[in-house]
């Protein structure tokens, strides 16, 4: 159980939405951490040391700006129900398919959908089915998790 | 130095917009999934006020041919949707419902010290691995083995 917060979750949206803006406007690229996940791995070109460079101060940013959140309220709550060998292949499947499928909740769910992309719209719709999907199984068929 | 400036800032505001919604915490995402149990909509307003300012964003700058710091934009240009986009799409989804993190707020929640988020970003860096390493090489050589065999039939 989880409270529905709707302020911080529509003022932590709006910062996540001009976050992806700024990084638009500014070095005219896309927000999505998947596939910056995968350019600081492998430099996509001839680009090499500053395909990687921006790719990696940005990732570097999210921690430390969940940091700073952490510290503006005293903490932050994390609650992770799955087993390490769940969390293994859950990762595995993130991984892959985002590299598959071109993208993730970032991507294409901020910023495709934003700039108007049909394929981000289908993906969008796709993964949120499939999620939605895996949690009824795990919690109402398998009845793990809470 | 302009453009790393600006993609560290860029970064810390998203990692502090994902904590302050408490995205990072992978029950308040599963809670979104969980439609017929204990459903939580706040994740829906996150990625409604996130859209709400890049579609409005994205169409007032439209009319710019470059970046601030960069010489060209960069964005996908494909349109079409095809099998590839649907069943990554649907493998990532249920790997997001299964941890209740997304890469986003799994390298955001790396701030904290717990375990499985540890264990759930280097399982996505293998999947991509993967992804790089055994499935697009053996996508190639199943091509170039169906070319060669339309030529010589």
């Amino acid at each position: 159980m989880t409270a529905f917060t709707p302020w911080s979750a529509l003022l932590g949206g709006a910062m996540i939405g001009t976050a992806a803006l700024l990084l638009w406007v500014a070095i005219g690229r896309i927000a999505g951490v998947s596939g910056i996940l995968a350019g600081a791995l492998f430099p996509p070109g001839a680009g090499g040391a500053s395909e990687r460079s921006w790719r990696a101060v940005f990732l570097l940013g999210l921690p430390l700006g969940a940091l700073l959140t952490g510290w503006a309220q005293g903490g932050l709550e994390i609650a992770v129900s799955t087993e390490p060998i769940g969390i293994i292949v859950a990762g595995l499947l993130v991984g892959f398919g985002t590299q598959l499928g071109s993208g993730c909740t970032s991507g294409h769910g901020v910023c495709g959908i934003g700039r108007g992309s049909k394929r981000s719209i289908a993906a969008t719709l796709t993964f949120m089915t499939t999620g939605a999907l895996t949690v009824y199984l795990v919690r109402h068929l398998l009845g793990g998790g809470s | 130095m302009k453009t790393l400036g600006a993609s560290l800032f860029a970064g810390l505001l998203f990692g502090a917009g994902l904590a302050l919604s408490q995205m990072t915490n992978p029950a308040k995402v599963q809670n979104f999934l969980d439609l017929f149990g204990t459903w939580d909509p706040s994740l829906a307003l996150v990625m409604g006020a996130a859209l709400a300012v890049t579609a409005t964003g994205f169409k007032a700058t439209a009319r710019r041919t470059a970046p601030l710091c960069e010489p060209a934009f960069s964005a996908p240009a494909r349109r079409d949707i095809d099998a590839p986009l649907l069943v990554g799409a649907a493998l990532f989804g249920v790997g997001w419902g299964l941890a209740g993190f997304c890469p986003g707020p799994a390298v955001a929640a790396l701030s904290l010290n717990v375990l499985q988020v540890r264990l759930f970003v280097v399982a996505v860096l293998l999947g991509i691995a993967a992804h790089r390493w055994i499935y697009t090489p053996f996508i190639a050589m199943h091509t170039k083995r169906h070319s060669r065999r339309l030529r010589s039939g």
